[in-house]
């Protein structure tokens, strides 16, 4: 497959180190000299010194070939305008954008890209998992009104040894995974217990979120 | 009417200045404060720092309800995320960006944004300027 990746940072380099590994063909559009060198240097020539955002580097790129654009600098704007232009102009079939501010989560979905990248958001929603027993939204399905949120259940939940068939679930609801205490995965069936510690990822609407973590937390 | 000009550069501030005379509410966005010395001291209008880009600045500059925000500062791709962002989020009825690159020009307004490219009109005088009635190539359209 051949996948852009355009700014050559941290994360640009890391992805393009391991598709690379995996055997994919990889250009990396970088718009600083020493960062492109460094790039070529490590793996290979696959470097392409210039402003990704620019039409003629997305040319002189082969965008017009590539089925997978990667936008990821530093910059959302720059991210923006590379996701628009590799879907407007390239017809790229899949654009992936990084947010680097998460409030700028709403224009890039608004404007219709859904598969996008925050490390801000994957870290807040870490933290946010460590410090609180309630539920934490994973993704979004594509773009569907669907969600995948994972719950930990806390030891004085009253789900605690209730089956999957006694849970108050809410409708558009399905407990895809529970993974136990010893890390064990199961597949839940309506029979299946719920433990206290279990961890639960299911499938979800938005809008039944808070009924969710109240059946199986507790938490209102 | 109520209009939010991102950019206080030399034409950003121009177009400040002459709609405030004109009677329009008019708020200027620029990331550098000093900018603002581009206005005269008579400016009625308000003044804010920071990012036109930036989806809470606009709010504080009041761009839901503006009924025109023109994103006019340098570079196309703050340009075009604000344009978006005042149109998409805040629903402002009118926005116009200005888009250095005639190609990426193109591709906003397939997007259903009013673009202005300076590069195209300015490529136009120059040649109408240098050429006159002797254009030779006729491609001024």
């Amino acid at each position: 497959m051949y996948i852009i990746i355009v700014g050559g940072g941290k994360v640009g380099r890391g992805a393009a180190r391991d598709l690379i590994e995996m055997g994919h063909e990889v250009c990396v559009v970088e718009r600083d000299a020493n960062t492109a060198w460094s790039i070529n240097n490590e793996l290979g020539e696959v470097a392409l010194l210039g402003d990704g955002a620019e039409i003629h580097v997305q040319r002189a790129a082969g965008m017009s070939r590539a089925e997978v654009v990667v936008a990821c600098t530093g910059r959302d704007q720059a991210n923006l305008a590379v996701a628009q232009t590799a879907q407007t102009r390239f017809n790229v079939g899949k654009v992936i954008a990084r947010i680097n501010d998460p409030r700028n989560e709403r224009i890039f979905r608004a404007l219709g890209f859904h598969f996008t990248i925050s490390a801000t958001t994957a870290i807040v929603n870490a933290i946010e998992q460590e410090v609180s027993a309630g539920l934490t939204r994973l993704t979004q399905l594509r773009s569907t009104a669907f969600i995948l949120a994972e719950l930990v259940v806390p030891h004085l939940a009253p789900a605690v040894g209730c089956t999957v068939r006694e849970l108050n679930l809410p409708p558009h609801t399905v407990l895809a995974l529970v993974i136990r205490a010893d890390d064990q995965p199961e597949i839940p069936g309506p029979n299946t217990t719920i433990h206290a510690a279990d961890v639960i990822i299911a499938v979800t609407q938005p809008q039944h979120e808070s009924a969710l973590r109240t059946a199986l937390t507790g938490e209102s | 009417m109520r209009v939010v000009i991102m950019g206080c550069g030399r034409l950003g501030s121009t177009l400040a200045r002459e709609l405030d005379h004109e009677g329009h509410h008019v708020t200027v966005i620029d990331v550098d404060a000093a900018a603002f010395n581009w206005l005269e001291d008579d400016f009625q209008g308000a003044t804010i720092v920071g990012s036109g880009e930036d989806v809470e600045v606009q709010e504080a500059a009041g761009v839901p309800g503006a009924d025109i925000f023109l994103a006019l500062a340098n570079g196309d791709n703050r340009n075009a995320m604000a344009v978006q962002i005042a149109k998409h989020i805040h629903h402002a009825p009118r926005v116009v960006a200005r888009i250095y690159d005639p190609e990426r020009a193109d591709i906003y307004r397939q997007l259903g944004i009013n673009v202005v490219n300076p590069t195209t009109i300015l490529d136009q005088m120059v040649r109408a300027a240098a050429f006159g009635e002797d254009e030779p190539s006729g491609t001024i359209s």
